[in-house]
C-alpha cells in the first residue's frame, strides 16, 4: 500500500483532463482489442456449420488410423546410442571449417584433427566393446 | 424484395456495391477456396505448377494449400487413386470441415484413366465421395485446373444459404470409408453417391450368349 499514490495526489491526477484523456484512450484500445478478438469467436458460433463425426474428431488429421498406444517405452540403451550419435554429429561441425581452411592451416592442423578423430574412435571402440551398440 | 438491377448498376457506378447477405457469403467463400495439399500421382506436378508463379492460382484466392484437412475447403484429387489409397482419401475427405468440395483432376481420378483395366486402381473417386468438378486430361494442363476452379466458383455462386446441405441436419455427417482387403475394396462403391451405370449397347448384345451357357436357359 505504501507505493500507491496518496488519495490527494490521485484526486489531482483525475482532475487533470489530459490524464483522463490518456486513460480513456487506453480504455478504448483495450475495448477494441477485446471486441476484435471476441467477435469472430461469437460469429463463428452462428455461422460455422457443425457436423462432428467420429473420424473428424479423431486426434490426428491423417488418412491413416492411428495404431497402438502413444506411450511407447524406449529402452534406456537408446539414450547412450543417441549420445554417441550426437558426438559424431558435432564432430562433423568441427570437420567442415577445418576442411575448408586446411590448406592455410598446414600439416599440423591435419595431425591435430587425426588425433581428435583418434580419440573419438577410441571412445567409439570402448562403447562398442561395452555393448552400447547392441540391444 | 429484390433490388432493381438498373438501380444496382447505377449505384455501382457511383461506387456503392449493393448485395444480398447470401451473395456476400458466397463471394467470401468463392474467393478463398483453400485446397488441401496432397497429390497422388503425376497430376500433382501440374497442380504444383498451377500454384507456382507462371499460372498463379493466387489470382483466384486458392493459393493457400493447407497441409491439414481441417483447414481445407477443397480436395483436389490429383492423380491415380489406387485401391490401397482410396480409404485414406475418403478418411481425409471426412476430416475436412464443411462446406467442402472435391475436384477430380485427371482421367485417373475420374475413371481410372489409362489404368482403368488395372487390378488395383479405383475406377473413379466419385464412387466414394461426391465430386463437384471433373477436370479431364492426362494430365490436365494448369489452365484446365484453373478452369475447373472457376467452374467450382460458379457452383458456389449459385448455392443458396437456405437449402445448402451443410446447415441441414439430414445430410450425412460421414461418408463410409471402404476397407481394403484381399478382395479389393469393400464396399465397392457408396450407393448414396454413385450407382453402377445401366447396361447398354455392348452389354445388351452379349446377353443372349450368356443365357445359352446357363443350364436353366438351355432346358427352357
Amino acid at each position: 500500500m505504501t507505493f500507491l499514490p496518496s488519495a490527494s495526489i490521485l484526486k489531482s491526477y483525475m482532475a487533470d483532463p489530459i490524464y483522463t484523456y490518456h486513460v480513456l484512450f487506453v480504455a478504448l484500445f483495450v475495448a477494441i482489442a477485446v471486441i476484435f478478438a471476441v467477435l469472430p469467436l461469437v460469429l463463428q458460433r452462428f455461422i460455422a456449420p457443425k457436423k462432428p463425426s467420429v473420424i473428424k474428431n479423431s486426434p490426428y488429421e491423417c488418412g491413416l488410423e492411428s495404431v497402438g498406444d502413444p506411450w511407447v517405452r524406449f529402452r534406456v540403451q537408446y539414450y547412450l546410442y543417441a549420445l554417441l550419435f550426437v558426438i559424431f554429429d558435432v564432430e562433423v561441425v568441427f570437420i567442415y571449417p577445418w576442411a575448408v581452411a586446411l590448406r592455410e592451416l598446414g600439416a599440423w592442423a591435419f595431425i591435430e584433427m587425426v588425433i581428435f578423430l583418434g580419440i573419438l574412435a577410441l571412445g567409439l571402440a570402448y562403447a562398442w566393446k561395452k555393448g552400447v551398440l547392441e540391444w | 424484395m429484390a433490388i432493381d438491377e438498373g438501380l444496382k448498376h447505377e449505384l455501382r457506378r457511383q461506387g456503392i456495391v449493393v448485395m444480398k447477405l447470401e451473395e456476400l457469403y458466397n463471394w467470401g467463400r468463392r474467393s478463398s477456396i483453400w485446397p488441401m495439399q496432397f497429390g497422388l500421382a503425376c497430376c500433382a506436378i501440374e497442380m504444383i505448377a498451377t500454384a507456382c508463379a507462371r499460372y498463379d492460382i493466387a489470382r483466384f484466392g486458392a493459393e493457400l494449400f493447407r497441409a491439414s484437412p481441417r483447414q481445407a475447403d477443397l480436395m483436389i484429387v490429383a492423380g491415380t487413386v489406387t485401391k490401397k489409397m482410396a480409404p485414406q482419401v475418403v478418411r481425409l475427405y471426412n476430416q475436412m470441415a464443411e462446406p467442402k468440395y472435391v475436384v477430380a483432376m485427371g482421367a485417373c481420378a475420374i475413371s481410372g484413366g489409362p489404368f482403368n483395366r488395372g487390378y488395383n486402381v479405383l475406377k473413379g473417386i466419385d464412387r466414394y465421395i461426391p465430386v463437384d468438378v471433373h477436370v479431364p486430361g492426362c494430365p490436365p494442363t494448369p489452365q484446365a485446373l484453373l478452369d475447373g476452379l472457376m467452374k467450382l466458383q460458379e457452383k458456389i455462386d449459385t448455392q443458396h444459404l437456405a437449402d445448402v446441405e451443410w446447415y441441414s441436419r439430414a445430410a450425412p455427417r460421414e461418408y463410409p470409408v471402404p476397407r481394403f482387403g484381399p478382395r479389393g475394396l469393400e464396399p465397392q462403391y457408396n450407393p448414396h453417391v454413385w450407382q453402377p451405370p445401366e447396361p447398354t449397347g455392348i452389354y445388351l448384345s452379349s446377353k443372349p450368349k450368356e443365357q445359352k451357357r446357363t443350364p436353366t436357359a438351355a432346358t427352357t
